[in-house]
């Protein structure tokens, strides 16, 4: 088992398996300068909410180059994600329009109270047919982490994992995204997780 | 492989698991009518809430005058565990018992009340399983499962693997959700909820109602070569699969759900005694889940839907349904499915309204939801409850 690639997205940096992302800023969030970075051509990237951008961008670094190509099926591929403070900051946005002058609850604000709608993001845009799970603890720990990789690559017909942090809340951002996979490697122990989580 | 050693279920039917079956057996409903106002909601719905002041009256004589300290959302999800813990005999504050919480919003009604008594950190789902956690005594990192309509089987299907890796060897896997503005206006706004009592898989299906409950399964790691003692129930496998489809619409092809069941079934072809679906009563879930089961080519299995009784229960419904499930497994019945008198999908379901024999040692238990998120559990009892072979310990 080993680390094939990572991704760190913090405020204002991201770095690709070490090395950072160059991208042209301008007055939008760093989420939509660095989705115009990647040239994805995907728009609806702007009907997500932060975590799912932060998410879908994390994956789209980790998986390129990768053999999940977008375009083939992979029933072989899991999907995990892990935070905080799980949707909270899309459950802000969905009690704005619960205000008894102003009830105008919405079905595409309200879709997003979920936090595992970000796996089902990033399952959708590379047709990954495998597991989708999201797991909420109080606060970054690469030991859930590992432990949690261990859990999904028990099941056989996984043989490719995402495995994401993926802590999104008003102005904090905190992304650690990686593609495990079963060939030899850097493992994906808590030890090594934490460096590529420190890493800047 | 995981073998149950209690359980328990909190709903407006009642407390305690075996309280809970007998209410569904007898047809029993805590889906009612609730007015315009009910929890704040402007437009009036269809839901089971729970007593609060019932719910205070259960929780005083295990949490004494902490009944105020809890939210009930954290009272719901103690009172389940107490009772389960009840059955398990086991002590869980020690250090071999992991605690995992499945919800899909906990407390997150605290957001309507800027005045609250909780404190911030309260609306933190893993603040709720922490002190949950702490209740019992128990001083490991509780996991919380949120992966939204399903959660309830994969903290299952979690539990299994954690202890599979050699840590823990006992699993307190508790669901547990209570309902809010927040959670009602954002299904109302989806049209998804029926002005009537639901009916899974029937033609006049309109949309689902929700539910408030908890339900807890106390589980022992098992090897699977250790054989069943009489009445045993186990969890025998489990799987969770993705459609890649759609985050808020269920697939047309049942893709996910299909190879979720596939996963779990392996080279199985003998049917299951039945299966406990999803069956929310919208018209294109339970749509979607005839085509997974035509698939499967499990059309022949007696099949139920438990959403008439308890609504759905969001993140507590894969605990709460498992439970129920278990309870109808031991008895040899596949349970009536209230409200199905036509058939209202593409594929020859094999659903009635009355409860009927069931034939076999295993039933699958079945949940799809929003994220394109789908599971499948298989739950086995003894096959033959003379069974004289010693237990494994």
């Amino acid at each position: 088992m080993r680390i094939a690639s990572h991704c760190r997205i913090t405020p204002n940096r991201c770095l690709a398996n070490g090395q950072p992302v160059p991208v042209q800023r301008s007055e939008r969030p760093y989420l939509t300068d660095l989705y115009h970075s990647l040239s994805m051509g995907y728009p609806k990237f702007f009907k997500m909410d932060n975590l799912c951008k932060a998410g879908v961008l994390a994956a789209e670094l980790v998986l390129r180059g990768s053999s999940v190509d977008g375009l083939t099926p992979r029933h072989d591929v899991a999907v995990v994600g892990l935070n905080s403070s799980s949707s909270l900051d899309a459950d802000l946005q969905h009690l704005q329009h619960l205000h008894p002058d102003s009830y105008f609850p919405s079905p595409a604000v309200f879709v997003y109270t979920l936090a595992n709608i970000v796996t089902g993001e990033i399952a959708i845009r590379h047709k990954i047919l495998g597991e989708s799970s999201f797991y909420v603890i109080p606060e970054f720990s690469a030991h859930q982490m590992a432990k949690v990789i261990a859990t999904t690559l028990s099941d056989a017909n996984i043989n490719c994992l995402l495995c994401g942090w993926i802590e999104v809340l008003g102005q904090e951002l905190d992304v650690l995204m990686m593609l495990i996979d079963r060939l030899n490697g850097p493992a994906p122990t808590a030890q090594n997780i934490n460096s590529l989580y420190n890493e800047r | 492989m995981l073998k149950r050693l209690g359980d328990s279920i909190i709903s407006k039917l009642g407390i305690g698991s075996r309280k809970n079956y007998m209410a569904v057996r007898n047809g029993q409903s805590g889906v009612e009518h609730c007015p315009s106002g009910t929890l704040g909601v402007p437009e009036p719905f269809m839901a089971s809430l729970i007593d609060r002041e019932l719910l205070n009256d259960h929780f005083m004589p295990i949490g004494g005058n902490r009944v105020h300290f809890y939210t009930p959302f954290e009272k719901l999800a103690i009172l389940a565990v107490h009772q389960a813990l009840q059955q398990a005999n086991i002590d869980a504050a020690a250090p071999q018992v992991q605690f995992i919480l499945s919800t899909t919003k906990g407390n997150i009604g605290l957001l309507e009340q800027p005045e609250h008594p909780y404190g911030p950190q309260r609306v933190h789902l893993w603040q709720s399983a922490r002190l949950l956690a702490q209740f019992f005594g128990n001083s490991n990192e509780p996991l919380v499962v949120s992966n939204a309509c399903i959660s309830g089987l994969c903290a299952q299907i979690q539990a299994d693997r954690l202890l599979a890796l050699g840590q823990h060897s006992v699993a307190v896997v508790v669901g547990a959700e209570v309902l809010s503005k927040f959670i009602i206006s954002g299904f109302q706004s989806f049209k998804a909820l029926s002005p009537t009592r639901c009916r899974p898989f029937d033609a006049a299906r309109d949309g689902l109602n929700l539910g408030e409950g908890a339900a807890c399964i106390v589980y022992q790691r098992r090897e699977a070569d250790c054989p069943m003692a009489p009445g045993e129930m186990r969890l025998s496998g489990g799987a969770i699969r993705n459609d890649a489809n759609h985050i808020s619409g269920p697939s047309r092809t049942g893709e996910g759900l299909y190879n979720a069941i596939t996963a779990v079934r392996g080279g199985h072809s003998e049917p299951p005694a039945f299966i406990s679906a999803h069956g929310t009563a919208t018209p294109y879930n339970d749509e979607m889940e005839a085509i997974a089961l035509s698939r499967a080519g499990l059309l022949s299995a007696p099949t139920f839907s438990l959403k008439p009784h308890f609504g759905h229960t969001l993140g507590a419904a894969g605990v709460l349904e498992t439970v129920i499930s278990m309870h109808a497994l031991a008895d040899g019945v596949a349970l009536g499915s209230w409200g199905a008198e036509h058939l209202g999908v593409s594929h020859k379901v094999n659903i009635t309204p009355e409860m009927r024999p069931a034939q076999g040692a295993t039933f699958l238990k079945l949940m799809s939801g929003f994220g394109g998120s789908n599971a499948a559990i298989a739950v086995s009892t003894s096959p033959n409850t003379t069974n004289t072979s010693q237990p494994c310990e």
